[in-house]
């Protein structure tokens, strides 16, 4: 195996006391806060830049030009909000990283906000998930108790104060302005833009909204400098990744590994296929990146190979689903959960994803009409593109994705159920009794 | 039931952690849903007066989140993930299993008032299908089986944990953790084998390379 896998952010898990203050500053941590609050903010900012370090939310927006673009010295406050909203079909990444390792993220949180001069952060985290909440509330107090975050930070001069957010159920609030809403005591909607978040974002300030993750790579970005994290990945998609893995595979799991990776690497990490199993497609990153087949599996996990294959590295959590799998119906339940998700805001998200779901629901029972597959492809043209933001695109992608590999399933659908064509319980991760 | 002074009260010290008072409405309802176990009128009335803002604006807000709910809820919030992953990997079985245990259906309470059932969507959780939630904390890798046995004990009065995270209260006091997270659990469990796959092998790869270097090298 070529690869080796890295683990950096989830170097110290297995320490019982890693969410705790004394263990994350037993591991080395703040070590970058106290050499950030040591520098000008403007070179941390340089710092980021030069790291190539990308938004690991799914975008891959450069972070250090997103900070960049925030005018300094324009007298109006600035703020720093992590979306960790995590909700993504398939992504199951910052979760994980804020129950294990919240102090990474917090000191990042501080890193940041110093370098943009923010003095007020806000990590907005699904309400889904209290355990998560809880471990950043008290992560955060810990570093407040400690003097990380109040006043004048270890003598800096500089004042922060952290906000941990609960949010309420909806997808959308993942995207980064419908969040900003959703955050401002509003339905969680979409704003046109521009303006940027950088220029008028939340209370229509100075806004930076980063991942979970990105934020959690700037301690180590900062403590260890450019040079090392460039030593990971590649020249356009530097660094380490939590990749998470799920699906048929035999050890499910969390694999943090640099970009570049192959998904063949990834799996034989995992364990490879369950038994009697083989790869039937994949998706890199979330439910919203085209689908990848088994053609695919030694394309280099990045940003850029990503998007050469015709899909996205997204949110870099790989899942498999192998034979026993009907594409016709993994792609209606994915855009059950559109229509469920879209906010209602645009005509042709709110509207496409309700007729689009529709027409797959005939196909999933055996009803579908040939020529309704032209009518699909058509519904996903008029939403991709003629939305406020990107659940109308995402909407629009497995569909053509899964013909482009699969047309006969659909064909097949015309006269015969998913459900007929492979039995359900065949992909069930449980056998015997437990399926009954 | 109108809302209490206290939950009033509560509900203006988290508006003051926002420079903007209305940001704290979120986490204000899910106040109001601790106390009521469901978001009623009084509920949003009592949002609208704390922020000086019209009920039909905090009703827009409370019917836009699926996490807030019009009906009681009852003790426990169950949900299952069906969206396409956990559903498919075992999820739809699992949902099938509760509602004939329970007799409730999606959004909907069983009739004891015990255990409220739904259809949840990704709970980013998929390396640890299917998954069923508790009240909102995780119950991992569940089978139709055991899952029922997990309301079963619910049911007996048992002491149940969560797979990553803390022994399971009822709706209500998860709903008062998300206005205010600091409740004491932190110290619970969280991180489990399928979160240290990947860091275990790269452990044995490293002292496999240590054993390579010590035998050839001579170095203790």
């Amino acid at each position: 195996m070529s690869t080796p896998l890295t683990p950096v952010i989830t170097e110290f898990w297995d320490r019982p006391d890693l969410y705790t203050l004394d263990g994350y500053r037993a591991v080395g941590g703040y070590q970058g806060l106290t050499k950030a609050l040591q520098m000008d903010p403007d070179d941390i900012i340089a710092q980021v830049k030069e790291s190539g370090l990308r938004g690991r939310g799914g975008a891959g927006f450069p972070t250090g030009m997103k900070w960049g673009f925030v005018p300094q010295g324009d007298g109006k406050p600035h703020y720093l909000v992590v979306n960790a909203d995590e909700s993504e079909p398939g992504a199951c990444k910052d979760i994980p990283i804020m129950m294990a390792n919240p102090h990474a993220l917090v000191e990042g949180v501080i890193i940041a906000s110093y370098a943009i001069r923010a003095n007020h952060a806000f990590i907005y985290i699904r309400g889904e998930v209290p355990n998560a909440i809880r471990k950043v509330e008290f992560a955060v107090k810990q570093a407040r108790e400690a003097g990380l975050i109040g006043t004048n930070i270890q003598g800096s001069g500089f004042d922060l104060d952290v906000v941990v957010h609960s949010g309420a159920g909806a997808y959308i609030c993942g995207e980064e302005t419908a969040l900003l809403d959703s955050l401002e005591g509003y339905r969680g909607q979409p704003r046109l833009k521009p303006p940027f978040p950088a220029v008028a974002g939340l209370y229509a300030s100075p806004t930076v909204i980063n991942n979970v993750e990105t934020i959690a790579n700037i301690p180590y970005i900062v403590d260890r400098g450019v040079e090392w994290f460039r030593g990971f990945g590649t020249e356009k998609s530097p660094g380490f990744k939590v990749f998470a893995v799920s699906g048929h595979v035999k050890r499910p799991g969390i694999y943090e590994a640099p970009l570049g990776i192959t998904m063949r690497e990834l799996l034989e990490y995992a364990g490879g296929m369950r038994d009697g199993s083989d790869v039937k497609f994949w998706i890199p990153g979330g439910s919203s990146v085209p689908m990848l087949t088994p053609e695919h599996l030694d394309l280099p996990l990045t940003y850029e190979s990503m998007a050469e294959a015709g899909t996205m590295l997204g949110t870099g959590t790989p899942m498999v689903f192998d034979q026993t799998v009907s594409v016709v119906k993994a792609v209606t339940r994915w855009l059950e959960f559109y229509k469920h998700e879209s906010c209602g805001k645009c005509t042709p998200c709110r509207e496409g994803t309700y007729w689009i779901t529709g027409v797959l629901e005939k196909f999933e029972h055996g009803h579908g009409e040939e020529q309704e597959m032209e009518t699909l492809t058509h519904l996903c043209s008029q939403i991709s593109g003629r939305s406020f933001c990107a659940l109308g695109d995402a909407a629009a992608t497995p569909y053509p994705a899964a013909m482009k590999y699969f047309r006969d399933e659909f064909v097949a659908a015309t006269h015969t159920s998913a459900d007929e064509q492979f039995d359900p319980i065949a992909s069930y991760v449980f056998a015997g009794a437990a399926a009954r | 039931m109108p809302i209490s002074d206290t939950t009033r009260e509560q509900m203006r010290e988290i508006a003051a952690r926002y420079p903007s008072a209305r940001s704290a409405l979120l986490p204000m309802l899910h106040l109001a849903q601790s106390e009521e176990d469901e978001i009623s009128t009084d509920g949003i009335n009592a949002c609208a007066e704390v922020l000086d803002i019209t009920p039909a604006e905090v009703t827009a807000v409370a019917t836009f989140y699926t996490m807030y709910k019009r009906e009681r809820v009852g003790k426990h919030h169950i949900g299952v993930c069906t969206n396409t992953l956990c559903g498919l990997l075992g999820g739809d079985a699992v949902w099938e299993s509760l509602v004939e245990a329970t007799g409730a259906g999606h959004n909907t309470p069983s009739a004891d008032g015990e255990f409220f059932l739904e259809r949840i969507e990704c709970q980013a959780a998929c390396t640890h299908a299917p998954v069923m939630t508790v009240d909102w904390e995780f119950m991992d890798d569940v089978t139709p089986s055991s899952a029922v046995e997990v309301l079963e004990a619910l049911r007996r009065g048992e002491t149940v944990h969560s797979t990553r995270g803390p022994a399971i209260r009822d709706f209500q006091a998860t709903e008062h953790t998300l206005a205010f997270p600091d409740d004491g659990l932190a110290d619970a469990p969280s991180v489990d084998d399928k979160m240290l796959a990947g860091l275990r092998i790269a452990k044995e790869r490293a002292n496999e390379l240590a054993n390579e270097h010590g035998m050839t090298g001579g170095n203790a």
